[in-house]
């Protein structure tokens, strides 16, 4: 057996302590370890996009991150992104326009547009279609993702509310 | 866009909240490898690096030893095959004599991690004695090709051959006098089009968790598209008891057809029985390219003729299948898309099913038709510029009409073609001017053309289960058994809202088990909405016929003169119970009101899809781009439109990606080369414009609200609209799929050869 790692990290703003291989990716450590099932393994490669979260306030494919490197490290994941009043804004803007099928690449949708907005309230289509682009979705044709992205951001700026 | 009429539903219509959208928006939804019980192992799969191999011998003693493994199953731990089906599909488990493509399964391991699982998996001993390997669907049929499974004899309408050979068979459709039909041609065209085996794509891999009671009962839950699938599959191959298997399906994550087999889940139950533990095996993704899906690789040799005046006179086609390592491919239903949208007097259509050395071929949605479609309105198009009509005018003069006779036989039934068609014509994006062009020529100004092209889809009904039961509170629980891939809980409430006179949010659906719902059959053939919203509806009607007798029981009033509409139970008298009120009162007067319907919807309504593209090619490198996308489609009555316009745009991207970057590339030696998300792209958020939409709704009369499904056809047209655009902007016509740039550079006489070979 490898020797385990103990590991002190904030996820979604609490304390967290874990004890993980060295060799395993964060997002096992999250899936497997932390029961925080809401990021997703689509590829195991980073080519997906599904297991998207912040580190740092950086987006990051927890695949291709050790889990002993977020020693000492914020993390956030989807599970953090509602709090008791309710959705965010971004997962209302998601809902309420019908921007996900069958809701398995949602999660790392999410977190990939909290890390576009975050940086730039007001980004063009073009820059969210690039930003979005490591983030792989077979269901919808991007179309209703890319507008509920534009509502998220118009939700976020207090400017309107989300026409369903 | 919806085209503006009055509306005759209160419900049914409204682009409501999805009941499932908050867990899916917080990752509380619980997908296949979200699925955890206590004690759980994980299992791994031990694949084939070869594509056709014999297998001489398998010594599992290393991975056995290994401290932290439980169990280490093989072909040899399942029951004797009953007949050749049952052969193929227990070789597919696990293979027996040979394996025939790199990725089938040989063993697999349980163990305490998935590390360790895999660990194992990886010492155990396999001895291979390797064969010449074939995954061209035309070199397979050769006469020197190597051979699959020595006793597969071809089966056609003369009776089985009397040779091995990997035609697994051949069928033929005949209509009237195809020789005498191109004779009365005045203009004939011919094309050999080629097209590449591509993979459904589903982001969630496939994941099962297996576990056995101490009584012999196995549960299985698992990401598919139908539980009793799941349930039966399991049984047959298990020899199990029916009752003895419960299948609880997850979330699913993406499926497309693709998870309407079972891959995983017989090797998960072996794996279980032999630990005594449950046991959860998560496909990594290159073993989902390499040994699930896919769709075929085919072969399409077409001929049509029509008159000066722009009348099909006779089609002929001859269709090539891939079925990878077992038949079945979908070659019939690829035949029933070639032509389907025409009437035409005279055709002969040949389709012929080939076996592989790649992963067996499963459902991909609209199976068999996107690259039908592909020849079939490529050469269209070519036709209808020889006789130099209007695209869209050359299919209106062609198009059938409710009772002709198709080439593959049957007749139409009510169908909205030719309403979709003209909504194409008279849409802003068909008659806006294309900057440009049509027909800018090639190495000067912008190499821009717009392309249409036009698909019929058969659509499904079959069998569907839904239960509701009235709450105290006058809420309504509604149960099916109908896997819901991206909103049918939603849609299937809607109509049963829609005939409970209820509002939306006093229902609650949710999908159930093999154990807790009547039989369904898998959520696939675009007939969820249709017929499980067929079934909701019977047993709303149900439940208000049971809740009358109540109310005329409460009152002492005969049953007849108890009137409903609404929500609310009246008499001419003016009694008036709301449901709500009923409701509190049901379980103290004669017990709970429930009902199930079960039905086998036998007629289904047609789904007919246009779409426009508009493309720029770069003449230099051959990269097309994109400009602009319409969908117009004929869906019955859109349920929740926001949703149709999302089967509209997810079909549609998926044909573009089939169109211009999807294909299984295979070395020589029969294996896969691209089996990850990187070397086999799908359309990204960059690689597609907004796709607009255009609901087209000429209802379906034997749906009560006249639904028709969505799903299917929106994947058929994209690749013929993109390659008939392609041809206006640099006047080359693209005859394979994918359409990558060295495909269209070679078309144009840039290069010479093709730089990268895809399976066909």
């Amino acid at each position: 057996m490898t020797n385990k790692t103990l590991v002190s990290a904030t996820i979604n703003g609490e304390p967290v302590e874990f004890l993980c291989e060295p060799h395993q990716s964060l997002l096992e450590c999250l899936r497997d370890i932390l029961e925080l099932t809401g990021t997703k393994e689509g590829c195991n490669d980073g080519n997906c996009g599904a297991c998207s979260v912040l580190l740092d306030g950086q987006l990051v494919n927890a695949c291709l991150v050790l889990g002993v490197e977020i020693a000492g490290r914020a993390v956030t994941t989807v599970e953090g992104l509602a709090d008791w009043r309710g959705l965010h804004p971004i997962q209302r803007a998601f809902l309420e326009t019908d921007a996900f099928q069958c809701g398995f690449c949602t999660p790392g949708f999410l977190i990939a547009t909290k890390a576009l907005l975050d940086r730039d309230p007001n980004p063009t289509e073009a820059e969210i279609r690039a930003w979005l682009s490591g983030n792989l979705c077979r269901c919808t044709g991007y179309d209703k993702i890319v507008r509920a992205v534009q509502a998220a951001a118009c939700l976020l700026n207090a400017k309107c509310e989300v026409d369903a | 866009m919806t085209a503006q009429k009055k509306k005759p539903f209160t419900v049914v219509g409204e682009r409501l909240p999805r009941y499932d959208g908050a867990d899916k928006m917080t990752g509380k939804a619980i997908f296949g490898p979200d699925v955890t019980l206590p004690g759980m192992l994980h299992g791994f799969v031990l694949r084939s690096p070869h594509a056709h191999a014999r297998l001489l011998s398998i010594d599992t003693s290393r991975a056995e030893a290994l401290p932290g493994v439980y169990a280490v199953v093989t072909g040899a731990d399942l029951p004797p095959a009953e007949s050749t089906d049952h052969r193929y599909a227990r070789d597919n488990t696990f293979a027996s004599d040979k394996v025939l493509y790199a990725g089938h399964a040989v063993a697999a391991v349980a163990a305490r991690t998935p590390t360790l699982a895999e660990q194992a998996a990886r010492i155990i001993d396999v001895e291979y004695e390797l064969l010449p390997a074939v995954t061209d669907v035309l070199d397979t049929t050769r006469d020197d090709a190597p051979i699959l499974h020595d006793d597969m004899r071809t089966r056609s309408l003369a009776g089985r051959g009397n040779k091995s050979s990997n035609v697994a068979s051949h069928f033929q459709h005949m209509k009237g006098d195809p020789a005498r039909g191109f004779a009365e041609a005045d203009v004939i065209v011919e094309r050999e089009f080629h097209t590449a085996t591509v993979h459904q794509g589903y982001i969630e891999s496939h994941a099962t968790v297996a576990t056995w009671s101490d009584d012999g009962v196995l549960t299985i839950h698992t990401t598919t598209q139908g539980s009793f699938a799941v349930r039966d599959h399991v049984v047959w191959l298990l020899n199990l008891p029916m009752s003895k298997v419960r299948v609880v399906p997850t979330e699913v994550g993406g499926a497309f057809g693709g998870k309407n087999t079972s891959y995983v889940d017989v090797a998960a139950a072996l794996l279980a029985r032999k630990a005594r533990r449950p046991v959860k095996i998560t496909m990594p993704r290159p073993d989902v390219f390499l040994a699930t899906g896919p769709s075929s690789g085919a072969v399409f040799r077409v001929k049509l003729g029509a008159t000066r005046d722009g009348r099909i006179t006779a089609a002929q086609a001859e269709l090539f299948y891939a079925a990878g390592a077992y038949p079945g491919s979908p070659v019939g239903s690829g035949a029933n898309v070639l032509f389907g949208p025409y009437a035409i007097p005279n055709g002969q259509i040949d389709g012929y099913d080939v076996v592989t050395n790649g992963p067996r071929v499963s459902s991909y949605r609209a199976p068999g038709g996107t690259p039908a479609n592909f020849a079939a309105e490529t050469l269209l198009d070519e036709l209808a510029e020889k006789l130099g009509l209007d695209p869209i005018e050359f299919r209106l003069r062609n198009h059938a009409r409710e009772g002709d006779e198709r080439l593959d036989g049957g007749t139409h039934g009510h169908i909205g073609g030719i309403e979709v068609l003209e909504a194409a014509q008279a849409c802003e994006h068909y008659t806006a001017p294309l900057e440009g062009g049509p027909h800018s020529g090639l190495h000067r100004g912008l190499h821009r053309g717009r392309g249409v092209a036009h698909a019929a889809w058969g659509n499904w009904g079959g069998r569907s289960s839904c239960a509701l039961s009235v709450n105290g509170d006058g809420t309504v629980s509604l149960v099916t058994s109908s896997v819901d891939l991206s909103g049918t809980r939603t849609t299937i409430a809607m109509q049963a809202a829609e005939a409970l006179g209820l509002p939306p949010e006093r229902i609650k659906p949710s999908v159930g088990d093999t154990d807790n719902t009547g039989y369904a059959d898998v959520s696939a053939g675009s007939r969820t909405t249709y017929a499980t919203g067929i079934a909701a509806i019977q047993a709303a009607k149900d439940v208000i016929a049971q809740m009358r007798a109540r109310a005329a029981a409460l009152w002492d009033v005969p049953v007849e003169t108890v009137g409903y509409a609404d929500g609310v139970f009246s008499t001419a008298d003016a009694l008036r119970f709301t449901l709500a009120e009923l409701a509190e009162q049901v379980t103290s007067s004669g017990g709970s009101v429930s009902s199930i319907a079960n039905v086998d919807v036998g007629e289904w309504g047609a789904g007919f899809s246009t779409h426009i593209a508009d493309v720029e090619v770069d003449p230099e490198t051959g990269k097309v781009t994109l400009l602009r996308y319409t969908v117009v489609q004929d869906v019955g009555q859109a349920v929740h439109p926001a949703m149709v316009e999302g089967q509209m745009q997810g079909g549609a991207t998926q044909g573009i990606g089939w169109a211009l970057y999807e294909g299984y590339a295979y070395n020589d030696a029969g294996q896969m080369l691209n089996a990850n998300f990187l070397d086999y792209k799908i359309p990204t958020s960059l690689d597609v414009p907004m796709i607009e939409t255009v609901i087209v709704e000429v209802p379906y009369p034997k749906h009560p609200f006249g639904v028709r499904g969505v799903g299917e056809p929106p994947i058929l047209p994209p690749p013929a609209a993109i390659a008939n655009a392609i041809y206006r902007a640099v006047g080359v016509r693209p005859d394979h799929l994918p359409m990558t740039p060295a495909h269209l550079l070679e078309k144009m006489g840039v290069i010479e050869s093709r730089i990268m070979n895809h399976d066909s």
